[in-house]
């Protein structure tokens, strides 16, 4: 009892306690009064600020103004574009198929150009050849310009401190803020065009090659510059002969980066290019309903994908070390010579076998037909399986954090009646789970199950903004301290006096909703693949794979099966953004120092203890980086989800491309990126916090 | 200039960081009336005086070493001589030639033809191949490639890592690497060598092995050097004058049989309480007056240290002669005044 007491007093004592019991009751007064105070819940459309109007105008006036320019540059990117583009038709296919497998092979050796050549000859065997050729041209004018335009912007950063606290926030933007919304301003300013989805990959892979290059030049350990300096290097000589070598890996990280990102942004470029490419083919016969022929097609990206991650990842990695100064001259060159010599090989066979130049129409393999069959017989048969597990999520897991169990519960999905007995029973046993942790354990614990109640009971659709509002910015203020306190709170209140709280609770619940699914699978599977050398080996190919796959592609099969709505669109999420979790997991517990193992071991810990005492607490700050990497990639994808029919900010945005409303669309855009930099700050700054206790900073 | 001048002069030099570090030394010289006032007066504005008013001279072909513990400011001295950091106030004069008031493109003149350093961690560029590495400088003085390679070679070889001239650094040890460090900072031909901390990073028999060769490598090539450690055995080792550094200053320069015989404070007895004095006292230190001297008896250098001296007078019953470089006989050491210098330095040791 004294215990007890003690305990109350010093909860009571705590400000932060006070103000979660306020911000409790408070939501529960308000939900109570509910019906004669709607506004509390549903904020006034009239309140609205029609800050999206006022873009509009100004963007109106801006594209008016300043057109031309922006023609005239899309005119000029187009030329080498297209010019590529002829190039690349022009060569027969074979002797495509043998440059870039040769490229392969000087970056890593046989197995990947065997697994190049095998890719690019999917291509042409399903009769894509054209198509990817295209998309090849426009990645291989986007993703070199990015690159450059990355490697300048970098140096220029790393050069000055100043330049560099502006840079930060704008790569931040071009991040967070999903594509499509600035899709819109850059449609209207360059017009509609292959030369638009360019423009769209160029600025969306920049940032990772900025921060490649910054963290690269940043990470130059500081001898090594002080030995060039005393070596009597002059500035130009200390950049370019002994800073630039120096981090060249983390350069050619940033490439691999760089590509990969330019090339997931190739689907959705084709959204407004309508352009003759491999991203239009996936899109149009997905809105056709043509599972078959677009997933024939998504395995096209895919499959380019894989190849150019392999390959600009195996000059990464091999580029420590590479002399020569007393070998034959064509041994220094053979690179070069390789490169020309067996395109050149082929070119020459090509005249004299046709079938060479260009991929005969007679040896196209198109399976498409027979896969659609086979969809259609299995949505068919497995019928019931498929919808009951479907019907289980949603009505046990998804809805109530959408709407609360106050609406879920229903004869039709629980199977009886939500009666006004069984709900005073839930709060009462709220309340004594609330009381027992309480006592038992702490407050925070007490708050924590509090909360967790209150959402499940009411949805995060039902909550009351203003306590909404006021329980982030809590949280924020505990994470990292008032100045990220007060970045929650404007940027909660931009969401809500956008008119966008609503879309903005949607956006949030089917985010939150395959979080947790992603931090309980992914976080298994890396605890497994920690411990076991089998698991590890197993996992890993399938996450390299996975991340290499741009986010389009893990719509469609789900798709087939599932058809249009948030629980296909939850699945989508959950393969794309387990990924980190999974990773950082592991590395997380594997990185837990060998000596604190050892001791828990000679303790006499079991395995289990082991796990649950001394790995996982002590990976806790990496596992929480990776749940970070989770939620923006789970966000990243809401945009795409949308195009399954999901409702939320995603469609907003979605809504607003298509109507070409610039204004509506940004706006929509900064209130996901907005959402996005919240979870992420807050989420960091518990990481640095577990940190700094666990003395590892 | 002429040759018994010091090759390198350093005056009132100080590195003070902090608010307003630039305007904390009032004299530009670094000149000014209380030191140690001054010192307390920024300490108390919560700046961090790294170095406070350091002056001293190396003579061409000395080693003088600055030992100091960390965070002593010994690595600030060398840098602010070589002006890797810039320092707040003082001279550093190389022949001469205020260092810190040339051009920036001087400097890099300065330290293309007459500096070398030898860096704690090595400093190699990792995409480089150890000719590579040692040529660096001389192919960013846009010297041929061919005679670049061949100087390279030569100094490879000195250090004796003939045979690896193609490795990469990350295929050597730690020692090797340091050699290769070595051999770079050797390649210009430099007047003033710089080593900071030189073989802190190796492994202590490591650090034993180059010591040896770094004292070869001087005795072949007369260099002009200043030498940072926190190692006080390996400051007398190389050394021929020590200072030892604490808080910014330095508190005692002379000789190394100078301070362990004469330590300045209680300070630098802590660091001599565990020297053998043995190896560092000198027969000139213990010498007696010239009495009768045998023409038979064994004899030696003023500055031979007193281990050496007890085989021959164990060997026979009489004493052993000092004689100086022209065979001149300065004095006599015998067992007895060794034993009696000892014990007058144990004396002073604990008073």
């Amino acid at each position: 009892m004294a215990e007890l007491q003690s305990k109350l007093q010093s909860a009571i004592a705590d400000r932060i306690f006070l103000i979660w019991v306020a911000v409790i009751a408070a939501t529960l007064v308000v939900t109570a009064i509910q019906p004669s105070a709607a506004w509390l819940i549903d904020y006034p459309k009239a309140w609205q600020i029609p800050l999206a109007d006022v873009v509009n105008i100004g963007a109106d006036w801006f594209i008016d103004s300043f057109k031309f320019i922006f023609r005239f540059l899309a005119d000029v990117l187009e030329y080498p574009m297209r010019a590529l583009q002829w190039v690349l038709h022009a060569l027969p296919w074979a002797a495509t198929l043998a440059l870039f497998s040769a490229v392969a092979y000087f970056s890593s050796g046989w197995r990947l150009a065997a697994f190049t050549a095998a890719a690019l000859f999917y291509m042409a065997l399903t009769g894509y050849w054209n198509e990817s050729m295209n998309t090849l041209a426009l990645v291989g004018i986007s993703v070199p310009g990015a690159i450059a335009l990355g490697f300048a912007l970098g140096v220029s950063g790393h050069a000055s401190p100043r330049w560099r606290r502006t840079l930060m926030p704008i790569l931040d933007l071009m991040q967070t803020v999903p594509a499509f919304a600035y899709l819109i301003p850059i449609l209207l300013l360059f017009g509609f065009g292959p030369v638009v989805g360019m423009i769209a990959s160029l600025i969306f892979a920049t940032p990772a090659m900025v921060r490649n290059v910054l963290l690269g030049l940043d990470t130059i350990p500081e001898t090594i510059v002080e030995a060039g300096r005393m070596c009597g290097a002059s500035a130009r000589q200390l950049f370019w002969r002994v800073k630039v070598p120096s981090a060249m890996h983390q350069f050619l990280i940033g490439v691999n980066q760089t590509t990969m990102a330019g090339l997931s942004m190739v689907i959705i470029a084709a959204i407004i290019g309508g352009f003759d490419d491999i991203g239009w083919e996936v899109l149009s016969q997905m809105r056709k309903a043509r599972f078959g022929e677009s997933l024939m097609s998504g395995l096209v990206i895919a499959f380019l994908a894989m190849v150019m991650d392999r390959i600009s990842y195996g000059f990464a990695d091999r580029s420590t070390g590479v002399s020569a100064s007393h070998v034959p001259w064509w041994m220094q060159r053979r690179y070069w010579i390789g490169l020309i010599a067996v395109p050149a090989v082929f070119i020459a066979l090509s005249f004299a076998f046709e079938w060479l130049a260009s991929y005969p129409k007679d040896w196209i393999w198109d399976p498409a037909a027979w896969l659609n069959q086979l969809i259609k017989d299995f949505t068919r048969d497995y019928r019931g399986l498929t919808t009951s597990i479907k019907n289980n999520t949603l009505f046990f897991f998804m809805l109530p954090l959408k709407i609360g169990l106050q609406q879920t519960i229903s004869p039709f999905s629980w199977g009886f009646e939500f009666t006004p007995v069984l709900k005073a029973l839930y709060w009462a046993l709220l309340a004594a789970v609330s009381a027992y942790a309480f006592v038992r354990r702490n407050w925070p614990i007490a708050v924590c199950f509090a909360i967790v109640g209150i959402v499940l009971f009411f949805g995060l659709t039902g909550l009351p903004w203003p306590t909404f509002i006021v329980a982030v910015g809590l949280i924020a203020w505990i994470a990292g301290g008032r100045n990220l306190a007060i970045f929650a709170v404007l940027s909660l209140l931009f969401v809500l006096t956008m008119g966008l709280w609503k879309p903005a609770m949607l956006s949030l619940y089917l985010v939150s909703v395959a979080i947790l699914l992603c931090l309980v699978i992914g976080g298994t599977l890396g605890i497994l693949a920690a411990n076991n050398q089998w698991a590890s080996w197993i996992i890993r190919p399938i996450n390299d794979t996975l991340q290499t796959m741009p986010q389009f592609v893990f719509l469609i099969p789900i798709l087939m099966v599932f058809q249009v709505g948030d629980f296909t669109a939850l699945l989508a999420i959950i393969a794309y953004a387990i990924v980190p979790i999974t990773r950082y997991t592991e590395h997380g517990i594997r990185q837990v120092s060998h000596d604190v193992v050892e001791a828990g071991r000679m303790m006499g810990c079991t395995k289990l203890q082991l796990l649950f005492q001394v790995q996982l607490p002590m990976a806790v700050p990496q596992i929480l980086l990776g749940l970070n990497q989770t939620v923006l990639y789970g966000i990243g994808m809401l945009v795409i989800a949308a195009l399954v029919g999901t409702t939320g900010l995603g469609q907003r945005i979605y809504i607003a491309l298509s109507d070409a409303d610039a204004g509506r669309g940004i706006v929509a855009g900064l209130a996901m990126a907005l959402v996005a930099m919240i979870i992420d700050r807050i989420l960091q700054g518990f990481s640095e916090q577990r940190k700094a206790a666990l003395g590892l900073s | 200039m002429s040759e018994t001048q010091p090759l390198l002069k350093c005056r009132h030099l100080w590195k003070v960081y902090g608010p307003d570090a630039e305007k904390s030394v009032p004299a530009a010289n670094g000149q000014v009336d209380d030191t140690e006032a001054l010192i307390a007066q920024m300490r108390d504005d919560d700046q961090i005086v790294a170095v406070g008013d350091v002056s001293f001279d190396v003579q061409r072909g000395e080693t003088f070493v600055i030992m100091g513990l960390s965070g002593s400011g010994k690595s600030t001295v060398i840098r602010c001589l070589s002006r890797l950091t810039e320092p707040t106030a003082g001279e550093v004069l190389l022949d001469g030639e205020d260092l810190l008031t040339v051009t920036p493109s001087q400097l890099i003149d300065i330290r293309r033809h007459k500096m070398g350093m030898v860096f704690q961690n090595f400093g190699l560029l990792p995409h480089m191949t150890v000719l590579e590495n040692v040529a660096f400088p001389l192919t960013l003085q846009k010297q041929p490639l061919q005679a670049a390679h061949e100087r390279a070679l030569q100094m490879v070889e000195l250090v004796g890592l003939k045979g690896r001239e193609e490795a990469f650094p990350r295929e050597l040890s730690g020692g090797q690497q340091q050699r290769v460090g070595i051999a770079r900072s050797l390649a210009v031909d430099p007047e003033l060598w710089f080593l900071d901390e030189p073989f802190s990073a190796l492994d202590p028999l490591i650090r034993r092995q180059m010591q040896d060769e770094f004292m070869r490598l001087q005795e072949q090539l007369h260099k002009t050097i200043v030498f940072i450690t926190h190692d006080f055995l390996e400051a007398l080792r190389v050394g021929d004058r020590v200072a030892i550094m604490k808080e910014g200053r330095f508190i005692q320069v002379g000789t190394p049989s100078e301070i362990v015989l004469k330590p300045a404070s209680d300070y630098v007895r802590d660091f001599v309480q565990d020297v053998p004095r043995i190896r560092v006292v000198k027969a000139s230190d213990v010498m007696l007056p010239v009495g009768k001297v045998d023409d038979d008896c064994h004899h030696v250098l003023p500055d031979t240290p007193l281990e050496e001296l007890l085989v021959p007078l164990a060997a026979s019953a009489k004493p052993v002669a000092v004689r100086n470089e022209g065979g001149d006989v300065v004095g006599l050491v015998d067992s007895t005044s060794i034993v009696a210098g000892l014990a007058s330095l144990q004396d002073d040791g604990n008073g």
